[in-house]
């Protein structure tokens, strides 16, 4: 069973590496990626965050701005995750002093 | 050879830490070692998507003066950015639901041994 | 703390925001948890307090939304919020600034909960 476990990672591995090799280099400012537009023609959106945020919220640092700002919904998302997880570990450390007191 | 190897060099050791993080997962017995191998392999996912999100000869994200926004060769991505910014404080928070789990089981059983833990359960 | 504080409102200049500074201001309160333990941290920052703050941060970054709402824009669109003498652009940059006091606020209390409850269930081990 260890052996297998060991040669999943290993196969896990091996495979990621050459997956890894076919991406496009690290940094080229001519990745997709860095592209005016994708292979489907619509507009990137990295790029419309970089020329248009400022304009938009004259807020100099982007990623504040897309996070606050176009992703902001994503973001209440992320706080209401947050929140639960504090109301969870609240809750479930806290049942176990009642349960001793009863 | 070496242009190939400095192009990719960061996604092999985001695959090689992923690889790590899979192994804590899956042969260690300790439920808190699984825990940090769980960790180790966020910490790799985050890696990845900030090393894509590097581009040669641009600054960070930030408007500076005489860097004019609309070359936009001048600034990073800024998405990635973002989303491992919300993933690394939601990482924080799940991992704190993971170990109030643990101090429960602890309470209950008194190990965290997975088979020993298997044992007591039946 | 006053590191957590700059690096909230500089955010919009500089490296920085509510997360970041949520987390700076939970380690500045946790550094004195740990040091001098819960009887003395609790003169500087209520444990009971941590929920009800968690959830004010909440409901101020969905407020802001709702306000957005009912002045007549999207929900969270921050163009159509009622803050006297700005409008376009600069308003944007006042919405954003509020909803990262939120966030703030909310990272910070529910770091300082975990941390509270989990010391709490170990003394009940």
């Amino acid at each position: 069973m260890k052996v297998l476990k060991l040669l999943l990672i290993l196969v896990f591995a091996l495979l990621l590496l050459f997956a890894a090799s076919d991406l496009p280099f690290r940094g080229k400012a001519d990745n997709q990626m860095n592209q005016r537009t994708s292979m489907t023609g619509t507009e990137v959106p990295g790029n419309y965050y970089i020329r248009e945020a400022y304009n938009d919220a004259h807020t100099p640092n982007i990623v504040t701005v897309v996070l606050g700002d176009y992703r902001s919904i994503d973001t209440l998302g992320e706080q209401i995750v947050i929140f639960t997880a504090g109301m969870i570990t609240f809750l479930l450390l806290r049942n176990r002093r009642e349960d001793d007191e009863r | 050879m070496l242009d190939f190897f400095m192009g990719h060099y960061a996604y092999w050791f985001t695959m090689i830490l992923l690889s790590v993080g899979l192994y804590g997962m899956l042969l260690k017995k300790n439920l808190v070692k699984k825990t940090i191998g769980l960790s180790i392999f966020q910490a790799g996912v985050i890696l990845f998507f900030v090393s894509v999100a590097m581009k040669e000869g641009a600054t960070v994200p930030v408007k500076a003066d005489g860097l004019p926004v609309s070359e936009v060769a001048n600034y990073m991505n800024a998405l990635p950015h973002t989303l491992m910014l919300t993933a690394i404080v939601v990482g924080v928070a799940t991992l704190g639901v993971a170990y109030a789990l643990l101090i429960k089981i602890y309470n209950r059983y008194g190990t965290l041994n997975e088979e020993e833990l298997l044992d007591k359960i039946q | 703390m006053v590191f957590g504080f700059y690096v909230i409102f500089h955010g919009h200049y500089s490296p920085g925001g509510g997360f970041q500074g949520g987390t700076l201001l939970a380690a500045s309160l946790l550094l004195v948890r740990i040091a001098s333990g819960t009887k003395i941290a609790n003169l500087q920052f209520k444990d009971y307090l941590a929920t009800p703050y968690a959830a004010i941060g909440v409901i101020i970054y969905f407020g802001t939304g709702l306000l957005a709402l009912i002045m007549g824009g999207y929900f969270l669109d921050y163009e159509q919020l009622p803050l006297p003498g700005l409008e376009g652009a600069d308003l944007r940059y006042w919405g954003i600034l509020i909803i990262e006091l939120g966030i703030g606020l909310t990272v910070m209390t529910v770091l300082v909960l975990i941390y509270d409850n989990m010391v709490k269930g170990e003394d009940y081990a």
